[in-house]
């Protein structure tokens, strides 16, 4: 209970005070807060318990390195894990809760961790959770998960929009600080289309706190003015509430705007909530600015040690002290800045602890003047106070050792600054080369990607008229590069604050006389023990590093802690910090809420629904669809409350015993026309195509080059340089590309075309020893004798009045026809052939008992037999194969590999009790009992019950099986009644159903 | 993600196309006669290289046009871009 309101300053509305709550209590801020500022001038310190330890742990930044203050938001739908209150917007009525704290803030049991803490050092998951068998998924694993809670995902659907923008541009710029809108202004200027986009509610980033003038304006002003002049321009975007997550080639980034966060949660109907910004630029300039760094010193992550720069921003731009008594500790200028600052807000330091020997002389003048005593050549050695810092010892540093006297400081606040990373984080992900900055110690961008350019912080100028030049040449470059002029305008004239005099001191943490945790990752609790034992049991990639001790795997990526993580592993390995390198940067830069990566990509429009032009009777009939690729099928049409297997099994019946019909719209057609399609064809399907006459039809199955099978079909000849090629259902775009593949890069000297005709055309399927008779009430006229029309041809016919293609093709072994008209037509021959059908009792059936039915017969199913390891022998076509002609694939079925005799081989198996019904992909072994390992002889593709053999059957490929017809295999099953099981069948000839093909004719 | 520029249709977002893999593998007139080494090599073996490759893109999203592009596998610089069945022009330096 330290922080609170200054009386005067920031940037916050003292008019409009705004209620919120945390935790279940009520608090209140002002309009301008985040929820940080406003919990912080509530004198809340403890925001959530830490990762491992279930340590007490405060507000530690002001932005997205926020490792700590992570709140669950809102409730219900609205609900959002794992923000970070540094980061919200406060509104009148918000709720947050703090994640980690399971059972509460205030008590918590998992505090008991940090006395276990020897059994949760680095590698802690690898090594402490080995034993015994199944403990791991009955006892340690949800233990773990319930205490290592990071909030909860909310358990119904997202109520708010969310949309996606595509912008082209000349420039995008990240970040509005300085660096940004000098380089959007200079660019700008030349009228080149510029997107800027900034993090934060108002553009300035660093300049909304500083005290430094700009062309004679207070800095925030002058970025006010500079970010509305830019905005009033037709040719820029200016984004605020953006983050840019990700740089990626070719000028590609991605940015998620923030549009309504800072509202009430629905306060804003019909409006997107964030909106996921696709920016093609042919230029981009980073200037994203720095994050400081952290100090490393035991008990580092007590309440009440914050980033020095974060105490800064909190009382001058939002009016709130984080402390009464605060201390600083530095190893460069910068904490000088913010204690200066701190000191005119009416809130002196006790002191600055300044752990080089000698402090930069007009800065600490300018403290001393205010009363401030500055402790040069000292460092921290132990924090006390653990829910909340109640002093420091500090003592005399020699190297990365203490000598002479311990003195304590009463405090409240420990501000804390380790020098400032620039945030390459962007840079990094597009492979910008990165090298070690020792006056900073730090990495820095040095070769950049072409397009690519970075200004201010983020390239490693830290000075506020560095940041300016820096941003405006790059700007002027790239209107430069755009347009061929620049240098319309001068540079900004800055009137500087303090500049930096003294260098800074690296500094790593003390090698010994200290005593306590000193962390690296607050998120995940990784201390710089941890690091060094990393280093001594043999981890020295800094990667590997990573993974093991977790520094740098929570929301905040190591934002803090990164490069304190190399520094100490390459200390511990004595190699130059260059050499160890980063780990690799990836995005997203802060995490996004799915919501938004989806967009209007939810629910309906997920995936494009296609549905036939028969669809409306489908549904009309109760069908129960399935999704076969982004078709809706039939899968079964169950009448009075049927079951799936009481229909299929009257389908069935009805298929065999009368007629059944079916929508067999869906199957990929593709017509192939011009005088070398006879040709072209042929290379294609392992059977003769070329000599199919015209009026003809025949099944064709193809290959890949590698042998195994593609796809198959049926191939009609509509004319001599004219076919109509299906595909399977799900394949229709597969084969077309594979044809234009073929067309285009080998064989462009053929004449042909292939067009896709799968929409043009409605099928209606009837099949059934009664199909000829249905056909005959529909055009009585028609010889549809066997003798007249074969089987295996096709004729243009009239059918119901409708001009209709009829083939005598058949997928189910009975007489069948296949009826096709054009798209618009496909309901009223539905109607007129169901009309026709209903004195034979013509039953509508789904794909499922399509697929029993061709199981019966042993007709293969692409994808169900086949799954790319298949060739059309293992299949038994060799008699299909033809032996004249060179096609796609044939020289790969005489491979070694290929012509083995042991190859798995499509049968049938007959389970011994015909009742039992195999699962599909089960695996097939040899011997009764189980044992493991046992060798697997293989597995069931299909399996069904049938009503025309009265028992199940299933498909199956087996090792050698065409040899072993009539032995016996065994399938391991697990049934939850019954535990595990062996299910024992017997292999039988593939084709198990009217094996003479006599009903083929009726 | 790259924007590729298409012979046809001028740059387009990647998202348009297929890769197709290492260009210029030119199918055997008769596989027949090809030793079991030989074929296997032209069905399996692909050039993986770290830098200037030349391979294949299907504009399916748009024209549905193959062509070949020349690009760079680590920084995706393309140098690049002909219709199949054009000579394949040099990598960067490479001599012509």
């Amino acid at each position: 209970m330290t922080g609170y309101r200054l009386p005067a300053g920031g940037a916050v509305d003292r008019t409009r005070p705004l209620g919120f709550t945390f935790d279940g209590r009520d608090r209140s801020g002002f309009a301008g807060d985040t929820l940080a500022s406003a919990l912080i001038a509530a004198g809340v310190r403890v925001v959530g318990r830490s990762f491992k330890y279930h340590r007490p742990r405060g507000i530690y930044s002001a932005g997205p390195e926020e490792p700590s203050a992570l709140v669950q938001l809102g409730r219900g739908p609205w609900s959002e894990p794992n923000v970070r209150a540094t980061q919200v917007d406060l509104y009148a009525g918000l709720e947050a809760s703090p994640v980690n704290v399971w059972p509460s803030l205030r008590f918590d049991a998992g505090a008991i961790n940090q006395f276990l803490s020897p059994l949760l050092v680095a590698g802690f998951y690898y090594k402490t959770f080995l034993g015994p068998r199944g403990w791991w998924r009955r006892v340690y694993e949800p233990a773990i998960r319930r205490m290592a809670g990071m909030g909860k995902a909310p358990d119904e659907p997202d109520p708010d929009l969310y949309d996606h923008a595509h912008v082209h541009a000349d420039l995008l710029v990240v970040g509005a600080g300085p660096a940004g809108l000098a380089a959007a202004r200079a660019a700008a200027a030349a009228g080149i289309r510029v997107v800027l986009a900034d993090d934060g509610a108002q553009a300035g980033g660093d300049l909304l706190t500083s005290s430094a003038t700009i062309e004679g304006r207070p800095g925030a002003a002058w970025a006010a003015e500079t970010a509305a002049a830019l905005g009033a321009m037709s040719d820029v975007t200016v984004l605020s509430r953006t983050t840019v997550l990700g740089l990626y080639d070719h000028g590609y980034a991605v940015a998620v705007e923030r549009r309504t966060d800072h509202r009430p949660p629905g306060a804003c109907p019909g409006h997107a909530r964030q909106r996921v910004w696709h920016v093609r630029a042919a230029r981009t300039i980073v200037a994203a600015g720095s994050h400081e760094r952290p100090l490393l010193f035991a008990g580092n992550d007590r309440p009440g040690v914050m980033l020095s720069g974060a105490v800064r921003t909190y009382a001058r731009r939002f009016g709130v002290a984080c402390g009464r008594s605060p201390v600083f500790v530095t190893n460069n200028d910068s904490a000088y800045v913010a204690a200066i600052a701190l000191a005119d807000a009416g809130v002196p330091p006790v002191a600055l602890v300044d752990l080089r020997p000698v402090p930069p002389p007009a800065a600490s003048k300018a403290l001393a003047d205010r009363g401030v005593e500055i402790l040069a050549g000292r460092v921290p050695v132990a924090v006390h106070g653990r829910a909340g810092v109640r002093g420091i010892d500090v003592r005399a540093l020699d190297g990365d050792r203490t000598t002479g006297s311990l003195r304590r400081l009463e405090c409240d606040l420990v501000a804390v600054s380790g020098g400032w990373n620039p945030a390459v984080h962007l840079l990094g992900q597009l492979r910008a080369g990165l090298t070690w900055d020792e006056a900073h110690a730090t990495f820095r961008p040095e070769t950049l990607p072409a397009g690519l350019a970075v200004a201010g912080a983020a390239g490693g100028t830290f000075s506020l008229a560095g940041c300016i030049a820096a941003g405006h040449a790059a700007g002027e470059d790239a209107s430069a590069a755009a347009r061929g002029r620049g240098g319309r305008r001068p540079v900004p004239a800055t009137a500087p604050e303090e500049e930096a005099e003294t260098p800074l001191l690296p500094f790593w943490g003390l090698s010994q006389g200290s005593r306590g945790k000193a962390f690296v990752d607050l998120q995940n609790d990784v201390t710089a023990a941890d690091i060094a034992l990393a280093a001594r049991e043999g981890f020295h990639s800094v990667e590997h590093v990573k993974r093991y001790t977790t520094s740098g795997m929570g929301t905040d990526q190591g934002k803090l802690g990164n490069v304190t993580t190399v520094a100490l592993l390459s200390r511990a390995l004595a190699r130059p910090m260059g050499e160890t390198g980063t780990t690799t940067y990836r995005a997203p830069y802060v995490p996004v809420a799915y919501g938004a990566l989806a967009g209007r990509h939810v629910g309906a429009l997920f995936d494009p629904e296609r549905i036939t032009p028969i669809h409306a009777r489908h549904v009309a009939a109760h069908a129960v669809f399935e999704n076969v690729g982004q078709w809706k099928r039939p899968h079964y049409f169950p009448r009075n409350a049927e079951d799936m297997a009481r229909a299929v099994e009257r389908e069935c019946r009805a298929v065999r015993g009368a007629v059944g019909m079916m929508d067999a719209s869906t199957l990929g057609k593709i017509e192939v026309r011009g005088p070398d399609a006879a040709r072209f064809l042929d290379r294609f399907y392992v059977n003769p195509i070329a000599s199919l006459v015209v009026g003809a039809c025949r099944y064709g199955v193809m290959c890949r080059e590698d042998g195994m099978v593609f796809d198959d079909g049926v191939v009609m000849r509509l004319a001599p340089d004219r076919f109509f090629v299906t595909t399977t259902t799900g394949g229709a775009a597969r084969v077309l590309d594979w044809f234009e593949e073929w067309h285009q890069t080998e064989w462009p000297e053929l004449k042909v075309f292939s067009t896709s005709v799968t929409e043009q055309w409605a099928t209606v399927a009837v099949a059934g020893p009664r199909s000829r008779d249905v056909l005959a009430r529909l055009m009585p006229e028609a010889d549809l004798s066997a003798a007249a029309f074969a089987f295996m041809t096709f004729r243009d016919v009239t059918v119901a009045g409708m001009p209709a293609r009829l083939a005598r093709v058949s997928f189910s072994g009975e007489l069948a026809f296949e009826i096709s008209v054009e798209g618009t037509l496909g309901e009223a021959m539905w109607d007129a052939v169901a009309e026709a059908g209903a004195p034979f009792g013509i039953t509508p059936y789904g794909t499922e008992a399509m697929h029993v039915l061709r199981a019966e017969k042993g007709f293969f199913m692409v994808g169900h037999e086949t799954d790319g390891t298949v060739t059309p022998i293992d299949l038994g076509l060799e008699r299909m194969v033809a032996k004249r002609k060179d096609f796609l694939g044939k020289r790969s079925l005489s491979r070694d590999d290929t012509a083995r005799s042991d190859r798995k081989q499509l049968v049938a198996l007959l389970p011994d009790d015909p009742g039992t019904l195999l699962d599909e992909g089960a695996q097939l072994v040899d011997e009764a009992v189980l044992r493991t390992p046992m060798p697997m002889v293989g597995h069931v593709t299909s399996s069904y019950r049938s009503a025309a053999l009265g028992r199940t059957f299933a498909l199956a490929l087996i090792r050698n099986g065409r040899a072993r017809i009539g032995e016996r295999v065994y399938a391991p099953l697990v049934r939850p009644a019954a535990g595990e099981m062996m299910v024992s069948a017997v292999i039988a000839e593939p084709v198990l159903y009217d094996p003479s093909g006599a009903r083929r004719d009726g | 993600m790259l924007l590729i520029p298409c012979p046809w249709c001028g740059r387009r977002e990647e998202t348009e196309f297929a890769n197709g893999g290492e260009a210029h593998i030119a199918r055997p007139a008769d596989p027949a006669a090809l030793s079991q080494e030989e074929w296997a090599a032209y069905v399996f073996l692909r050039d993986n290289p770290k830098g200037w490759m030349r391979e294949r893109w299907f504009h399916a999203h748009g024209c549905r046009r193959w062509f070949n592009l020349v690009r760079h596998t680590v920084t995706h610089e393309i140098a690049a871009a002909y219709p199949p069945g054009a000579p394949p022009p040099p990598l960067p330096g490479e001599a012509a």
